[in-house]
């Protein structure tokens, strides 16, 4: 039996976590057994896959804020993100490959929230990789259902007269809220505005942080 | 294409099939209106067997909370969107929320 540590914390105060000795799973032995095919027939190299590995893990939720932060300084930008949101974040720099986008802003009358029911679509591409609770079956079947309730336990609670959209990602395309620009950020360029788009604010359980909840950060508090 | 401002409304059909489907249970046999059309997509229930995909066209539909939950709903003006492959749609009258 592998020796644990259920009863004593780590030098930083974090309980041990359990081993990860366990046998490995029918589909990690098939991961591994169709990689190592792949690459013994000559099909791909190991080096493409790290390196796919390396651009997959490069991807983070900076890039989904520095989109938001155009469309919120440039209106033609705006507007051609409203109208092919793959396109224009592909113009950016952004290569979101085959995935199709599609953005959703939040207005004084709209609060927007992304979900996927049926499994757990998530942009990627712009986004990185989902966080757990997006993929939990909570989440998913919540959000739907309630999700005034679900946005109040991140923290956003909404009037009764702003309307939610739910957008459940059931198919082919992916979605990116823009959360709705913060008050007092008149003349900021688009660097610094990017520092106020949190990663949920781009899947809506979030709000864009405020000039002064970004002080406070700054300043640890 | 609807006239301009008119709702196009459809029912996603209420089949329960067994295999791959890509149309959540919760909304079948609910009628929502066209949000705006995506485009052809493959059929994911052929791909998923290894099949070619019929190019299928595939729509947003925009249901409102209350045609979906009816009194069990939060609120019922607020909307939900979702895609759903023009082979689960049929065309339907407007819903008359009870």
């Amino acid at each position: 039996m592998p020796h644990d540590h259920h009863d004593h914390l780590s030098p930083s105060g974090h309980p041990y976590r359990p081993d990860n000795d366990q046998p490995l799973t029918y589909w990690q032995q098939m991961e591994i057994a169709v990689r190592e095919i792949l690459i013994a027939k000559g099909i791909t190299t190991a080096a493409e896959i790290n390196a796919q590995i390396d651009a997959m893990d490069a991807r983070n939720p900076a890039h989904g804020a520095a989109v938001v932060a155009r469309a919120w300084t440039d209106p033609a930008f705006r507007d051609d993100l409203m109208a092919d949101a793959s396109a224009a974040s592909a113009a950016m720099g952004f290569d979101i490959g085959p995935m199709k986008l599609i953005a959703v802003e939040n207005t004084a009358e709209v609060h927007n929230v992304i979900v996927c029911t049926l499994c757990s679509c998530y942009p990627r591409n712009l986004l990185g990789l989902p966080p757990d609770w997006y993929k939990s079956r909570a989440y998913r079947s919540r959000t739907v259902k309630e999700p005034r309730k679900v946005l109040a336990e991140f923290g956003v609670t909404l009037p009764e007269d702003v309307t939610v959209r739910v957008h459940d990602s059931t198919a082919d395309m992916r979605y990116i809220v823009i959360p709705a620009r913060p008050a007092d950020t008149d003349g900021w360029s688009a660097d610094q505005l990017a520092g106020l788009v949190t990663r949920d604010s781009m899947i809506g359980t979030g709000l864009a942080k405020t000039p002064a909840a970004l002080a406070g950060t700054e300043t640890g508090g | 294409m609807p006239p301009v401002g008119k709702r196009h409304y459809m029912r996603v059909r209420a089949d329960m099939p067994p295999g791959h489907v890509r149309t959540p249970a919760y909304l079948r046999g609910k009628t929502g209106w066209v949000e705006r059309v995506l485009g052809p997509f493959p059929n994911p229930e052929q791909l998923a067997y290894g099949h070619q995909g019929e190019n299928l066209s595939l729509m947003r539909v925009r249901f409102t909370m209350g045609d979906i939950w009816g009194a069990a709903a939060e609120n019922p003006q607020d909307t939900l969107d979702a895609e759903i492959y023009s082979h689960w749609l049929e065309p339907a009258e407007p819903p008359h929320a009870t």
